[in-house]
């Protein structure tokens, strides 16, 4: 009995340790996302007295901060800007990568997957590595300062990544559904459009989501490339064009981060665990 | 003659077609246009980072002299780069150390399900999925001279008076650096490990529970072994991320106060894009290959050595 009492003490001290312990993680992982959220409903003068807790409305809530960001400064026009790129992002990433996932996977045999892989670790070649002659060919193509130069380097880093997911994609499906469908009369390509592509569309959908956000969370390219404020993305027009001199303007600052990242955060979310999958078979850990 | 052309017409589109139902005709043709992308907006960069390095080329003067290593020799000399580069492992080391153990502890604790383990994950997830130059900025909030939300804890607690200046003093900026990547990328790890935990063999870990393995046994002699393949490719991906990163300390510090927390990728930028020399600024960036390098030839032989088994 005494021994039993013992066992769900214990196991309700476990239970809370363990509850203890997420929390924890969560606080961490969470309060600069609650932070955002507070200071953007905050007033100023809330805002900036010290004496206030800062977790805590000492003032009424206010919408002006947002009032702000929507009207008095080129927000709109950033996320604009950010679902261009990533839409021609969208379109080219596919256009690229599902032919060659397929060549890849169903084509060229044992060559495959050795080039497979050599492709994929072309998305692990930083920005960083290549903006400098990167910002030389954008600016000798006539493209620095457009939309156009963004369009142009993502797929870069999106066809590799997506090439290899896809890969994995394709291997899945059994090659009996195209031999049965050429033996039917469909030809190599028509198979492959009218058979096996309908069977990867939740791949199809990973890639597209994975070149969206892509795009809305890429800084390094876009800080380089672009500099008039017109026709930045959200993820550099937010952190440059709203910081003016020593002056922040915290929460109009905060309204937009919240605004622009929740969202992108809510859709790579959805399509995390295929692209977890892309790097744990990348270590052929199946 | 219209019949002449009509058939000519017609046998060229069947053996078109008889050749696109060619695997090694259709793979190549497929292919190609991937890999000519990635060769000239990839490969030819690269070789053109290369080049440029070894000349003395500015915005105003693209086209510079060859100088062979002298960039390269000059640029060790200098203090500021050494900084950088001492900046840019320690950022990456003990970084990727608490990553290490966060990530472990994090996916043990999340091998039991609850109610509610959808929320928290996504919770959990935040920082690695949303856009880290935003994200950077509630960090920049946080760190703030005057509201910092940190220091205001650290006041309700008794531990300091007044305001710390994180971002004003090198050493704390270096820390808040450090938090802040430790903050985006532990996330990451921690669901590759869970990935490796759930392909554990379940058989193995309950018949050492039967067998009376308590937990840290089980932990230490069954699931740490067998999860160091997994893990490595993590740390090896993780590392690759902060080590090339510059947007934390762009939107953080700017490499400040007085040029103490540059790292490779940001002394390359501030160098060759925003004072112009593009030589100096491309010899800094490719100081980031070697460790790039060594970490895609550990993931390649990681990958085959699991092939084989």
């Amino acid at each position: 009995m005494a021994a039993s009492t013992g066992a769900l003490l214990r196991k309700a001290g476990l239970r809370t340790g363990h509850a203890a312990l997420l929390s924890a993680f969560v606080v961490f992982t969470a309060l600069p996302f609650a932070w955002m959220l507070i200071t953007a409903f905050k007033r100023d003068s809330d805002l900036y007295n010290p004496n206030n807790n800062p977790l805590w409305f000492n003032e009424p809530p206010t919408l002006a901060h947002w009032d702000y960001v929507l009207n008095r400064t080129p927000f709109v026009q950033w996320l604009t800007n950010t679902a261009l790129v990533g839409l021609a992002v969208i379109v080219i990433t596919l256009l690229l990568a599902v032919p060659a996932a397929y060549a890849l996977s169903r084509l060229l045999g044992s060559w495959g997957e050795r080039l497979g892989i050599m492709i994929f670790l072309v998305y692990l070649v930083p920005p960083t590595l290549l903006f400098i002659p990167m910002a030389r060919v954008i600016s000798s193509l006539g493209l620095q300062n457009t939309l156009w130069s963004l369009i142009v380097v993502y797929p870069t880093i999106t066809v590799p990544f997506s090439t290899w997911l896809l890969m994995g994609f394709f291997k899945s499906i059994p090659r009996d559904l195209e031999e049965a469908a050429m033996i039917d009369g469909c030809s190599r390509l028509g198979a492959m459009v009218r058979v096996v592509l309908p069977l990867v569309v939740p791949g199809i959908i990973t890639v597209v989501i994975f070149s969206f956000t892509l795009s809305a969370q890429e800084f390094i390219y876009a800080l380089t490339f672009v500099t008039s404020t017109a026709v930045k993305t959200v993820s550099v027009g937010v952190p440059q064009d709203m910081v003016r001199g020593d002056i922040f303007f915290w929460g109009p600052l905060m309204a937009s981060a919240f605004t622009a990242s929740v969202p992108v955060a809510i859709l790579y979310y959805l399509v995390l665990d295929r692209f977890v999958q892309g790097f744990t078979t990348a270590g052929a850990f199946k | 003659m219209v019949e002449l052309v009509q058939r000519t017409t017609a046998t060229i589109a069947t053996r078109g077609r008889s050749l696109l139902n060619r695997d090694r005709v259709l793979g190549p043709l497929m292919l190609s246009p991937a890999v000519l992308y990635i060769i000239l907006l990839v490969g030819f960069p690269f070789v053109f980072a290369i080049y440029l390095s070894l000349t003395d080329a500015t915005v105003g003067r693209p086209v510079g002299e060859f100088v062979g290593l002298e960039n390269f020799r000059q640029i060790i000399q200098t203090r500021s780069f050494r900084t950088a580069l001492r900046n840019t492992f320690i950022f990456t080391f003990v970084s990727q150390t608490i990553i290490l153990i966060l990530a472990n502890i994090l996916s043990l604790a999340l091998q039991r399900d609850f109610r509610g383990k959808g929320l928290v994950m996504f919770l959990i997830l935040l920082p690695w999925v949303a856009p880290v130059s935003l994200t950077t900025i509630a960090w920049l909030w946080m760190f703030h001279s005057r509201f910092s939300l940190i220091d205001w804890f650290l006041n309700k607690l008794n531990l300091i008076e007044g305001n710390l200046f994180w971002l004003g003093r090198p050493d704390l900026a270096m820390i808040a650096i450090i938090v802040v990547h430790v903050w985006r990328m532990f996330p990451f790890a921690t669901v590759i490990l869970m990935a490796g935990h759930s392909a554990l063999p379940r058989d193995v870990l309950e018949s050492a529970m039967v067998d009376g393995a308590g937990f840290w046994r089980i932990f230490f002699q069954i699931r740490l072994p067998l999860l160091l393949p997994i893990m490595s490719v993590a740390v090896l991906f993780s590392t690759v991320f902060t080590f090339s990163d510059m947007t934390v300390v762009y939107v953080l510090t700017r490499g400040g106060p007085f040029d103490t927390t540059h790292v490779l990728s940001s002394a390359a930028y501030l160098r060759g894009i925003f004072g112009g020399n593009l030589s100096v600024g491309a010899a800094t960036s490719l100081f980031l290959f070697p460790v790039l390098l060594i970490a895609a030839i550990l993931i390649l032989r990681i990958a085959r050595r699991t092939e084989v088994t």
